[in-house]
């Protein structure tokens, strides 16, 4: 059996889906407690539970396109 | 071989009858002997009588029990019931009447190409937050105590059972719409722990708020507007054909969730509520922020992708949970902004 992938997915306009095994650490290293399977990590800056999405980016017209410059050709 | 009700049946939650429809369909319900030929025409006849199918006391109670007894929801439901013919008969006519109304009523907006990234970004668009007097900001900023006892009794009618409607779309769905479907309820119902089942979470708020916790405890109070709501995605969850407008209801459903739900926390830590109450409210900002976007893009982008032809009910489910849960809304507030209680009477 193989140990399934941690995966980190952009949705447009919206959080970064994190899905998988894995360890989230606030700034002072502890960790912090994420019983949930999939968890959205805010992506515009003004979520009121970082490092969690609330929805709020929808409330500041936070957008991802065009898409980063990585992301280009 | 008749399976018989048991000889005293609990019927403490059972609703009051609110016409003659839902009166017959009581007396079927506690005893399972009795005749039930010919309920289809009864449940024509309450159809003619009504004016309004979404707000008709006699219709909604009616189609509320018909859908019980495939939830189980209600204690001491005789098994035998749930696969009658003459109410199964009933509830199609119902239904059928239920949904000409929904389609000929609500605006749906014209389909995008049938692709993940254009249906998730009209579902976002069609229920992007709008300014204004809502529900939620009465809840945070207004609501005293018992109007806020008041929006948990309404609440109750689905939120004791959350989740469920949307799970009987589960085996009418394949591949990636069906992963990400029970990647979601998956959460809805604890992520492996019962104790985190978001039905469980709304009961220990309502006992925290002095409130029975009991499923249907207040069917009696509330108006048929709120047993629609519920109805609604009974008839979308039990009905194949319509996996797309249950899609769509849930994609809508959990994007009007996060940011009334901080509201709804904030009007309860205002009135003194702990944590024990609040919790649900905290839980739904974090866990639907997580969920819309699996449910716009790939629970019901998929599948507009996967079968092209149910988009259309996908946007017609999306736009009938905005228009149902917002009737069932404006009732609440239209009430208490005139000062009166939004039960159908004081309890």
């Amino acid at each position: 059996m193989t140990t399934p992938e941690t995966t980190i997915t952009p949705y447009p306009d919206g959080p970064l889906i994190v899905r998988g095994d894995v360890v989230f650490r606030n700034e002072a290293g502890e960790e912090i407690r994420q019983p949930r399977r999939t968890a959205a990590l805010c992506r515009c800056g003004v979520s009121a539970i970082k490092p969690w999405c609330d929805g709020t980016h929808k409330l500041i017209g936070f957008t991802t396109s065009p898409e980063p410059p990585d992301a280009r050709e | 071989m008749t399976i018989h009700a048991p000889a005293k049946p609990d019927t403490r939650t059972r609703p009051a009858p609110r016409g003659p429809l839902s009166a017959e369909i009581l007396e079927l319900l506690a005893d399972d002997t009795q005749d039930a030929a010919g309920l289809a025409d009864r449940a024509a006849d309450a159809v003619d009588r009504a004016a309004d199918i979404a707000r008709d006391d006699d219709v909604q109670v009616s189609l509320f029990l018909l859908y019980a007894l495939h939830y189980g929801s209600l204690a001491d439901l005789p098994v035998a019931r749930e696969w009658d013919l003459d109410l199964l008969g009933a509830r199609r006519v119902l239904e059928s009447a239920f949904e000409a109304q929904l389609r000929a009523e609500i605006e749906i907006p014209d389909a995008p190409e049938p692709t993940a990234d254009a249906v998730a970004r009209l579902l976002f668009s069609m229920t992007a937050p709008s300014p204004g007097p809502s529900l939620a900001r009465y809840v945070a900023k207004t609501a005293s105590v018992e109007q806020l006892r008041e929006f948990l009794m309404h609440r109750s009618i689905y939120t004791l059972r959350e989740a469920d409607p949307h799970s009987w779309a589960i085996p009418r769905l394949t591949g990636r719409p069906k992963a990400a479907l029970v990647e979601i309820q998956f959460d809805e119902y604890g992520s492996g722990d019962a104790g985190r089942a978001h039905a469980g979470i709304f009961a220990q708020t309502m006992r925290g708020a002095g409130l029975d916790d009991t499923y249907g405890a207040y069917l009696d109070v509330v108006p048929a507007v709120t047993l629609a709501s519920l109805n609604m995605m009974s008839m979308f969850g039990l009905n194949r054909r319509l996996r797309g407008a249950i899609v769509g209801h849930l994609a809508a459903f959990e994007m009007t969730s996060s940011i009334p739900n901080k509201q709804y926390g904030d009007g309860f830590r205002r009135a003194g509520f702990d944590s024990d109450v609040t919790w649900y409210f905290d839980e739904h900002v974090e866990a639907d922020a997580v969920h819309e976007q699996i449910a716009g893009r790939d629970l019901a982008g998929a599948l507009a992708e996967d079968e092209p032809d149910l988009l259309p009910d996908i946007l017609f489910g999306a736009a009938a949970c905005l228009t149902v849960d917002g009737w069932a809304g404006d009732h609440i507030l239209h009430a208490w902004q005139e000062g009166r209680s939004a039960l159908r009477r004081s309890r």
